[in-house]
C-alpha cells in the first residue's frame, strides 16, 4: 500500500525481540530522499530502537507535518498508522490524536522549517500542553523540500549553498523546549547512532512530552563548509554532555552497566534511565542550569549532544485534563449519552 | 392622545447599557410572558463592548405565533441616556415610552403621538438600597415591576422564576423581590393599568421550549457521543463549548472525579481544527466551533480532512464579517466560503438549523453523517441562532440510537480475510472503508496524507489516479444528498412563484407568507436543510416561474450555491437580501417579494380584463 515497498525476504536468523519480531519487523517503504540524507540515518535509528524497545509496531501513531523530513514516517514501521498532516501542525494532529487514545504512543516527526517557522506556535503548546509523545526535529539548518531556503534554526553568518550569508539570529529549539517546559529534552546528531538510538528509546518510553533535537545534515543543500548543520562541522563541534541508556521494566539489569559515574532514574512504570556524565560541570535535572550552559557554549561554536535535561515527575496532558484511564474512543455511546429520561428533565427546566 | 389598544400581539424594546445587568432582567420579562402562555420572539441586540455602550433587548409577544423581528417598537423601555433621542424616535404612533423620571425630561426629547409614562427609578431604588451596584441592578428589576403593572404580567410567574434563578444564592432572593414590588406599586400608584396593550393568560406555546441554539447544539455534541471538544474562543460560538462542557460537568464525571471527554482550548483555529482531525483519525468522535474568521483559518486543514476522508463536525455560527467585522451581528455570510473551503477541488457536507431542536437534531446528524460519509460536516447556525433564546419544539430523544460510526473496519473483519485497501469503492457508494490506528498487528495500517493517492492507497502522481480518486469524491457527494435532511416544503399550494431560505429566516417566513396572501400574493414556501441540495429542491425550483431565494447577505451566495450545483436559469432565481446585521424582518421580505410580483400580477389582470 506504500510507496516502492521493501521486497520481503525470509531471513531466518535475524536476532528476534521478545515480541518474536525482526528488525525488518519495523521498516517501512524504501527511502527517497536524497542518497546521504541525514533524515534516512534517523529513520534507521528509530527503527532499532523500536525493535529494541519491543514495541508491537500497530501500536504506534507515526505523524508528521511537510518537508523532507516529515516524509519519513514513510520509511519506517510500516505496521504502524501513519499520518502525513499539512505544514507545522503535527504537534495539533498529535494533541487530538493522544486525547482520543491515551494508549497508543505517538512519534512525531519534522523539519527545522515545519516546527521553527511555521509550526512555532503549535510547537511550544504542545509542549505546554504536556501531549505524551516523542517530538523528533531533524534540523537541517534549511528548507530540503522547498530547495535550499534558510530555516529559522540556520546559524547567524552561516552560508546558503549559494554563498549568501545568513543575517538572522537562529531559533535555538532545545533551548525553547527547556523554557516551555518539556519533561525530556536531548539534541543528537544524525549519525551518532550510538548516541541516538539510546536517547529514542528513553525518549519514546518517557510518559510525558519528549523533544529531541537531531541534527540531519541535507546533503544536496547544506553540507558545504560554511553550514554549520553539516557532517563535517558537527563532527568538530559536537560534545556530548550526558549518555543515557534505558532499560524496560521487562528486562533484566545486567552487568553490562557496571557501575561508575551514573545516575539510574526510576520512571514511574518501573523502567530505568541509566544516565551517564561526559561534562563533569554538567546537570541534567537542572533547568534553569542547562539553560545557561547551553548558552554559554553556544558562543563558542559547540554543539551540546546527548540528554541535557530531564524531569522525572512529568505531569501529561491527561492528567491535566482529568480525564478517564480508559482511550476516549474506547468509551460506549451508552457511558456517553444522558438518555431520553435526562432531556426530559432538560426539557421541563427550559418551560 | 391615541392609545395602541392589542393584546398579546406587541414588540418590547429596552435601551440599557451594557454591562449594567439589564440582559438578565429583560430575559426575565421574556420568560414570564412565556410562562403565560405566549410565544415570545426575544433578541439581544448587544454591541462588541463589555461596558458602558448602548445595548438593545427586544421581545416579540404574538399570540398568533410570529416570533421574528417586526421593525418597530411598541413599548420601549428608555433606560439610556445616550440613545434617548433615537429610542423616542423608533416608537410607532400610539405606543409607551417608559422613561426614568428621576430627573425632568428636556421638552424637546417630547414626541406628540406616543405615551410617556414617567417612573422615578433612580430615586426609588436609592431610596430603598444603600450600595451602588445593588442600586444599579434593582433599577432593572423595577422596572420590571413596572412592566408588569402597565402590561399585566402576573407578578406570581415573575416571583417564581427569581426564585429558580437564585436558587442556591438565596439570600439575593428578598431584596429582588423587593424591587420587583417597588416598581409594581409605583406603576399601580401612577398609571390607570394595565395599559390597553397588554398580555393576558393563554395556552399557545404547548409543550415548546425556550432555549438558545448553542446550548442545544453543545448538548447534542453530549447525546451524539462526543468526546473530544478543540476550539478558540470566538463570538459567537463560544457558548456552544461552553454548553457542552457544562452539560459534560452534569452527566459525564466519574464517581472518582475523571471526565469521560476532554476539552481542549487550542492555542488558534489552526490548531483547533488539526485537533479534531487528530482525534477523528483515531476514532473519537470530535468537533470544534467557530465563526467565519475561524473557519477560513481552518481551510488548509478542512481540505486535508475533505482529501484523506477524515469525519470533521464544525459548527459555524456565523456573524457579520469580515475580519472582526461586527462580531455582534448576525448574518448567514459564510456559506460560500464554507461549503467550498480550502484548495483544490472540494465540497463540504452543510447543516441548515432553524431552531434550538434542530440544533440539537442536526449536532446528532453531523457526526453520524460525518463518519458514515468520512468527510467534513459544517453545521451552519448563526449568532442569532446561537444566542438568543428561541421558541422550540421539545428536545426528543430515542434510546434505541445507536452512532452510526461508518465503515470502521474491527481487527476481527480483517482476520477474516476483509481486503482492505483504503480508498476503493467497495459498496459503490463511493465510500471507502477505514481502520483505526492500533487495530491489527499486520493487517489495516495505513498512511493518511493530503498527497496524492491510489485507490489502494499508496501515494502517486499519476494524473489519471488523481483524477480518478477526486472523481471518487465527487460521487461520495452524491451518496451524501441521499442521506442529509431533505428539504421541507412548508407551503406547497402550486402558485407560480415560491420562497427559498435557510436556517433562521424560517422564523418570519410564516409572517410574511401570511402578510403576501392577504396581498392577494400566495406564494410557495421550501426550506433547505442541507448541501448537497436534495432533488426536492430542484423539483421546487423547477415547478415554479419565480422563486425568491432569501439570503442574509450582501451577495446572494444561497442563490449562487443553486446556480451553480443545479445549473439552473439565473433569471428565474430573484434575491431577497438582508445584511445590515440584524435578523431579517418580515416586512422586508413582504415589501421585497410584492414590489416584484404587483407589476407581474397588474400585467396578468391586465391581459385578462
Ligand atoms: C502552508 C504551506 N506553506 C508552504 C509549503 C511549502 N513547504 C513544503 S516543505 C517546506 C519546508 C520544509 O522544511 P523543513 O521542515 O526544514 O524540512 P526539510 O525538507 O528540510 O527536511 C515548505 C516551506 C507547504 N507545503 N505548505
Ligand atoms: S533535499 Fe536535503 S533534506 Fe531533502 S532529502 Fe535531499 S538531502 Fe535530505
Amino acid at each position: 500500500m506504500s510507496y516502492l515497498p521493501k521486497p520481503k525476504i525470509h531471513h531466518p536468523q535475524l536476532p528476534k525481540n521478545t515480541l518474536g519480531l525482526t528488525r525488518r519487523d519495523y521498516e517501512g517503504s524504501l527511502s527517497t530522499l536524497c542518497a546521504g540524507c541525514g533524515h534516512d540515518s534517523v529513520s534507521a535509528a528509530l527503527i532499532q530502537a523500536c525493535f529494541e524497545l519491543d514495541l508491537p509496531p500497530h501500536r504506534v501513531g507515526k505523524l508528521s507535518g511537510i518537508g523532507c523530513s516529515s516524509k519519513t514516517p514513510t520509511y519506517f514501521l510500516g505496521p504502524a498508522h501513519g499520518f502525513n498532516s499539512v505544514h507545522g501542525r503535527m504537534p495539533s494532529i498529535a494533541s487530538g490524536a493522544a486525547a482520543a487514545n491515551r494508549d497508543l504512543v505517538y512519534i512525531g516527526v519534522s523539519g527545522d522549517g515545519d516546527t521553527a517557522s511555521i509550526g512555532l506556535g503549535q510547537f511550544i503548546h504542545a509542549i505546554r500542553r504536556g501531549v505524551n509523545m516523542l517530538y523528533l526535529v531533524e534540523n537541517n539548518g534549511t528548507y530540503g523540500l522547498t530547495k535550499g531556503q534558510f530555516s529559522a534554526t540556520a546559524d547567524v553568518g552561516s552560508k546558503s549553498k549559494a554563498g549568501k550569508a545568513n543575517p538572522y539570529t537562529p531559533i535555538d529549539l532545545v533551548q525553547l523546549a527547556l523554557q516551555m517546559g518539556a519533561g525530556f529534552v536531548a539534541r543528537s546528531f544524525s549519525g551518532d547512532k550510538e548516541q541516538l538510538v539510546p536517547l529514542l528509546k528513553a525518549a519514546i518510553a518517557y510518559p510525558g512530552f519528549a523533544f529531541i533535537d537531531v541534527i540531519s545534515p541535507c546533503v544536496t543543500f547544506n553540507n558545504h563548509e560554511a553550514s554549520t548543520k553539516s557532517y563535517s562541522h558537527i563532527r568538530r563541534h559536537d560534545r556530548p554532555v550526558m549518555a543515557a541508556d534505558f532499560v524496560p521494566l521487562a528486562q533484566e539489569i545486567t552487568a553490562a552497566y557496571a557501575p561508575g559515574d551514573r545516575h539510574t532514574v526510576t520512571l514511574h512504570d518501573g523502567s530505568m534511565l541509566h544516565l551517564k556524565k561526559l561534562a563533569e560541570d554538567y546537570d541534567p535535572y537542572d533547568r534553569i542550569g542547562a539553560m545557561n550552559y547551553l548558552q554559554r557554549h553556544q558562543a563558542d561554536g559547540s554543539v551540546l549532544t546527548g540528554l541535557l535535561y530531564l524531569d522525572a515527575e512529568p505531569t501529561e496532558m491527561h492528567a491535566m485534563l482529568g480525564t478517564d484511564a480508559a482511550a476516549l474512543n474506547s468509551l460506549p455511546h451508552a457511558s456517553l449519552c444522558p438518555g431520553a429520561a435526562q432531556l426530559d428533565a432538560i426539557n421541563a427546566a427550559l418551560r | 392622545m391615541s392609545r395602541l389598544a392589542k393584546v398579546n400581539e406587541f414588540v418590547l424594546r429596552f435601551a440599557n447599557v451594557n454591562g449594567t445587568g439589564s440582559a438578565s432582567a429583560n430575559g426575565l420579562v421574556a420568560r414570564a410572558l412565556f410562562r403565560m402562555g405566549l410565544p415570545v420572539g426575544p433578541k439581544n441586540i448587544f454591541p462588541s463592548n463589555i461596558q458602558g455602550l448602548p445595548t438593545w433587548f427586544e421581545i416579540r409577544v404574538s399570540e398568533a405565533g410570529y416570533t421574528g423581528r417586526r421593525g418597530t417598537v411598541d413599548l420601549m423601555v428608555a433606560m439610556n441616556g445616550q440613545t434617548f433621542a433615537q429610542d423616542v424616535r423608533s416608537v410607532e404612533p400610539g405606543g409607551y415610552l417608559l422613561y426614568d423620571s428621576s430627573k425632568p425630561l428636556a421638552p424637546e426629547l417630547r414626541r406628540p403621538d406616543i405615551n410617556f409614562l414617567g417612573v422615578p427609578l433612580t430615586e426609588l431604588v436609592t431610596r430603598q438600597f444603600a450600595n451602588p451596584r445593588q442600586r444599579l441592578l434593582f433599577k432593572n428589576i423595577a422596572y420590571v415591576g413596572v412592566l408588569s403593572a402597565l402590561l399585566d404580567i402576573e407578578p406570581e410567574v415573575v416571583e417564581q422564576l427569581l426564585r429558580e434563578q437564585f436558587q442556591g444564592k438565596e439570600k439575593l432572593i428578598p431584596p429582588n423581590m423587593q424591587a420587583f414590588e417597588l416598581g409594581r406599586a409605583a406603576a399601580l400608584e401612577r398609571f390607570a393599568c394595565p395599559l390597553p396593550m397588554h398580555a393576558q393568560r393563554r395556552d399557545a406555546v404547548g409543550d415548546r421550549i425556550l432555549m438558545d441554539g448553542n446550548s442545544a447544539a453543545g448538548l447534542g455534541c453530549v447525546y451524539a457521543g462526543a468526546t473530544v471538544a478543540a476550539w478558540y474562543p470566538i463570538t459567537p460560538s463560544t457558548s456552544l463549548v461552553d454548553a457542552f462542557s457544562a452539560y459534560c460537568e452534569d452527566y459525564r464525571v466519574n464517581p472518582d472525579g475523571s471526565k469521560r471527554y476532554a476539552i481542549l482550548q487550542a492555542e488558534d483555529e489552526l490548531a483547533a481544527i488539526g485537533m479534531v482531525v487528530g482525534a477523528a483519525w483515531n476514532g473519537a468522535r470530535s468537533f470544534t466551533a467557530t465563526s467565519g474568521p475561524g473557519v477560513s483559518l481552518m481551510t488548509e486543514f478542512l481540505g486535508l480532512a475533505y482529501y484523506a476522508e477524515i469525519p470533521v463536525v464544525l459548527f459555524d455560527i456565523q456573524r457579520c464579517g469580515p475580519s472582526t467585522g461586527m462580531p455582534t451581528r448576525t448574518q448567514q455570510s459564510d456559506l460560500l466560503s464554507s461549503a467550498y473551503a480550502s484548495h483544490g477541488d472540494t465540497k463540504h457536507v452543510l447543516l441548515f438549523p432553524a431552531s434550538p431542536k434542530e440544533c440539537f437534531d442536526m449536532a446528532v446528524q453531523a457526526f453520524d453523517l460525518a463518519e458514515r460519509l468520512q468527510t467534513p460536516v459544517l453545521v451552519m447556525s448563526d449568532l442569532d441562532l446561537g444566542m438568543n433564546d428561541w421558541l422550540s419544539e421539545p428536545l426528543t430523544w430515542d434510546d434505541s440510537y445507536r452512532p452510526d460510526r461508518g465503515k470502521v473496519l474491527t481487527a476481527q473483519q480483517l482476520e477474516d480475510g476483509f481486503q482492505f485497501y483504503r480508498y476503493l469503492d467497495v459498496d459503490g457508494d463511493a465510500i471507502p472503508y477505514r481502520t483505526l490506528p492500533g487495530t491489527h498487528p499486520s493487517k489495516g495500517a495505513f498512511f493518511t496524507r493530503g498527497s496524492g493517492h491510489d485507490r489502494l492507497g499508496a501515494y502517486t502522481e499519476d494524473g489519471d489516479k488523481y483524477r480518478d480518486n477526486v472523481d471518487r469524491l465527487r460521487r461520495k457527494f452524491d451518496t451524501a444528498a441521499t442521506l442529509v435532511p431533505d428539504a421541507a416544503t412548508l407551503r406547497d399550494h402550486g402558485n407560480s412563484a415560491g420562497i427559498i431560505y435557510i436556517g433562521t429566516t424560517a422564523e418570519v417566513i410564516p409572517e410574511a407568507l401570511d402578510a403576501l396572501t392577504a396581498q392577494g400574493l400566495d406564494v410557495d414556501a421550501l426550506r433547505v436543510r442541507a448541501f448537497p441540495f436534495t432533488q426536492r429542491v430542484y423539483d421546487f425550483i423547477a415547478a415554479h416561474d419565480t422563486v425568491f431565494v432569501v439570503d442574509q447577505n450582501r451577495d446572494g451566495q444561497l442563490r449562487a450555491m443553486l446556480l451553480i450545483e443545479g445549473n439552473l436559469d439565473p433569471a428565474r432565481l430573484v434575491s431577497v437580501l438582508s445584511y445590515d446585521g440584524m435578523p431579517v424582518t418580515a416586512d422586508l421580505l413582504v415589501h421585497s417579494i410584492s414590489t416584484h410580483l404587483e407589476p407581474v400580477r397588474a400585467l396578468a389582470m391586465g391581459a385578462s380584463a
